[in-house]
């Protein structure tokens, strides 16, 4: 366990730097893109919006919510990831890797089916359902009996649940013929964030990061195992069974928007922790502002390649990084 | 050595089986759009039968039938054998990335090589195979540790991550194919079965005729890799060479398979595992039962595929899928070694 909990100014300057790069990334974001559009016609679009200006129109209505959205989910997913990763005690664990986005991603399936015409509020309703139910079943039967989550379990467990869950979504898609918007759960963009999703998705995601925060210090507790923290007068069992919920929730409302996408909340609680520390205070704001950053980055880098999917650039970076984390054996945190 | 009592358990689990396949192939074939009866069936196969029937069935149906068959003794065999070498009893080449490994070589070659699929059948197995290969070889680079060997636990967790890679990698360049290209690897991530005319069944036989029988032949190796290290050395085993041979030839089986039914996964967990449930864990006595039991359950699975639907099929891979994967949890949940 790594226990360097560095100095508050150290934090202090790591998390003003993080959150001058989201700030470029966003900027870098909402300027490039196939229409060329200049600094001041962005600033304007802003501060003075001109609704018979196309620019204007590209800027409000296209670029600027799915820059949000990127960012939104990125908040999510890292966060999430950072929770489960500290209820799991498991470095390895990720939003994708136990289940949770491929029960989102069954249960809108189920909702198209039932209905094409569905409200966004109960997109996120369904997905965060979905993802209870499939994150639940990877982590009861994960839970190997003695020693806790077993990480080897944990991924074994979320392969098979995982290729259980999209093989209904597939077959859910097959018999009401939803094929083409069910490639486009399973492939994750954001181009097709609007601002009635934002309105909804910005203070969910809100809320439970400042939850998370606020719950932080208990994480942190956890994060010295069961014994201790029961010794300290933890109720374990609650704070494990809320981070949960919490991060599933993330987890659902991050599919609803824009698919599935994977490694994201497995890499950035990494960072995160190898730049701070152990102590969630530190390490979940930073997670959140961090996760951003990579999904507008790797949205923008997506948008230039041609619309290539956010999910296959990430996996670019976040692979390696799997690859890394398992050939250095860091099995726990 | 072998206790005869087992061995005369073993003829007679795999007596009941070949009936047992016979009638699932009988069932799938004769149901479908032209019903076809059971005396026209049996006239036709022994070559009495009417032109009609005779053209249906060795036209249109047989093919595709023995695809069918072959892949599932394939994926079986194939997940026997990987489950032995990794020593890990849930390893299977659809969990371990083996099968996103020749779907991800085959979507590359669409892209790369700008053809239709149809007219390169006899190529398809060959860039399959290497794509599988080529991912077994990587996942077991990545889990070699100097000096304590290959780590099962990291095989597996590197081969979920390579796998999760891989087919986001093959949907990802679906964006750059036309929508016969994109439909065509989305019906293969799914696993449909796709190859149903006589040339896919005459560039999958040689590897089933090859291979099938060199693993047969192998069940002693076999038998002591999935010992401890120990024991093999002692009995003077080559087992690094052994096992690197065994898994290369595997995997080009179950990539092969893939190449002409799309990515199958759990044929190859549900095959070994119900074999050793009847006759224990010799190869010599469970490999046949596996290679019978691989084959029925993917007849019975494609069979149900294009039942359920009043219009249009379930891909073969997914009916697996929904009953394969709930039995890898059950398995999982009852062994606590892993």
């Amino acid at each position: 366990m790594n226990l360097k909990n560095k100095n508050p100014i150290h934090f202090t300057i790591i998390f003003i730097i993080a959150c001058i790069m989201l700030i470029v990334t966003f900027w870098i974001s909402i300027v490039c893109g196939s229409a060329d559009i200049d600094t001041s016609t962005i600033l304007n679009a802003i501060f003075n919006y001109d609704p018979k200006d196309m620019n204007h129109n590209i800027i409000i209505d296209v670029r600027i919510p799915r820059d949000i959205g990127a960012l939104l989910v990125g908040v999510a997913l890292a966060v999430s990831g950072a929770g489960i990763q500290s209820v799991t005690r498991n470095s390895l664990a990720d939003p994708s890797l136990i289940g949770l986005n491929s029960g989102a991603a069954l249960m809108l399936a189920l909702t198209y089916a039932v209905s094409p015409v569905i409200s966004f509020p109960i997109l996120i309703l369904t997905g965060f359902i979905g993802a209870m139910a499939g994150g639940t079943m990877v982590l009861m039967i994960g839970r190997s009996r003695k020693d806790g989550f077993n990480p080897v379990r944990l991924i074994l467990a979320g392969a098979a649940v995982s290729a259980l869950l999209s093989a209904a979504s597939q077959a859910i898609a097959l018999y009401f013929r939803l094929n083409q918007s069910l490639i486009f759960w399973s492939s994750g963009g954001v181009s097709g964030t609007t601002w009635q999703q934002l309105y909804i998705g910005i203070p969910v995601v809100a809320i439970v990061v400042i939850i998370f925060i606020l719950l932080s210090g208990q994480l942190s507790i956890l994060n010295l195992g069961e014994s201790v923290a029961k010794g300290l007068g933890q109720n374990v069992k609650i704070i494990r069974a809320g981070t949960m919920l919490l991060s599933m929730l993330l987890a659902g409302i991050s599919v609803a928007i824009v698919g599935q996408i994977a490694f994201v909340g497995l890499m950035v609680p990494h960072i995160s922790r190898f730049l701070v520390g152990t102590d969630y205070k530190k390490v979940i704001p930073l997670t959140a502002v961090l996760g951003g950053c990579l999904v507008v980055g790797a949205d923008t880098v997506a948008r230039m390649m041609g619309e290539a999917p956010v999910s296959a650039i990430i996996s670019f970076i976040g692979v390696p990084y799997f690859l890394y984390l398992i050939k250095k054996g860091g099995r726990t945190i | 050595m072998i206790n005869s009592r087992l061995k005369r358990k073993q003829i007679i689990v795999c007596f009941v089986l070949a009936v047992l396949l016979f009638l699932a192939v009988t069932w799938s074939i004769t149901s479908g759009e032209y019903k076809m009866d059971l005396t026209a069936y049996l006239k036709t196969l022994i070559g009495q039968g009417e032109f009609k029937d005779n053209l249906i069935l060795m036209e249109f149906r047989m093919p595709r039938m023995l695809i069918t068959l072959f892949a599932g003794m394939a994926l079986s065999m194939s997940g026997a054998v990987i489950q032995s070498i990794t020593k890990n009893p849930l390893a299977d080449p659809g969990i371990l990335g083996i099968n996103a490994g020749g779907g991800f070589a085959i979507a590359v070659f669409i892209v790369i090589g700008q053809v239709n699929p149809n007219t390169f059948i006899y190529v398809l197995p060959l860039i399959s195979a290497a794509g599988g290969i080529l991912t077994a070889l990587l996942i077991f680079l990545f889990s070699y540790n100097k000096g304590k060997g290959i780590s099962p636990a990291n095989m597996v967790l590197i081969g979920v991550g390579l796998s999760t890679a891989l087919s986001g990698g093959s949907i990802t360049m679906m964006r750059k194919f036309n929508e016969d290209q994109a439909e065509f690897i989305a019906a293969w991530l799914a696993g449909n079965i796709w190859g149903d005319e006589w040339p896919f069944v005459f560039a999958f036989l040689p590897w089933i005729l090859i291979i099938i029988p060199f693993l047969f032949f192998k069940s002693n190796s076999l038998n002591i890799i999935n010992t401890n290290d120990q024991t093999a050395k002692s009995l003077g085993v080559n087992l690094d060479k052994e096992r690197l041979i065994l898994l290369i030839v595997s995997v080009i089986l179950s990539s092969v398979a893939v190449a002409m039914v799309g990515s199958i996964g759990f044929i190859g967990l549900m095959g070994p595992h119900i074999a050793k449930s009847f006759v224990g864990p010799r190869h010599q006595l469970f490999l046949p039962i596996a290679l019978l039991t691989g084959a029925f359950l993917l007849v019975v699975a494609d069979t149900i595929g294009q039942m359920v639907l009043p219009i249009g099929t379930i891909p073969a891979g997914i009916v697996v899928a929904i009953i394969g994967a709930p039995y890898f949890l059950y398995l999982m949940y009852k062994t606590n070694s892993i």
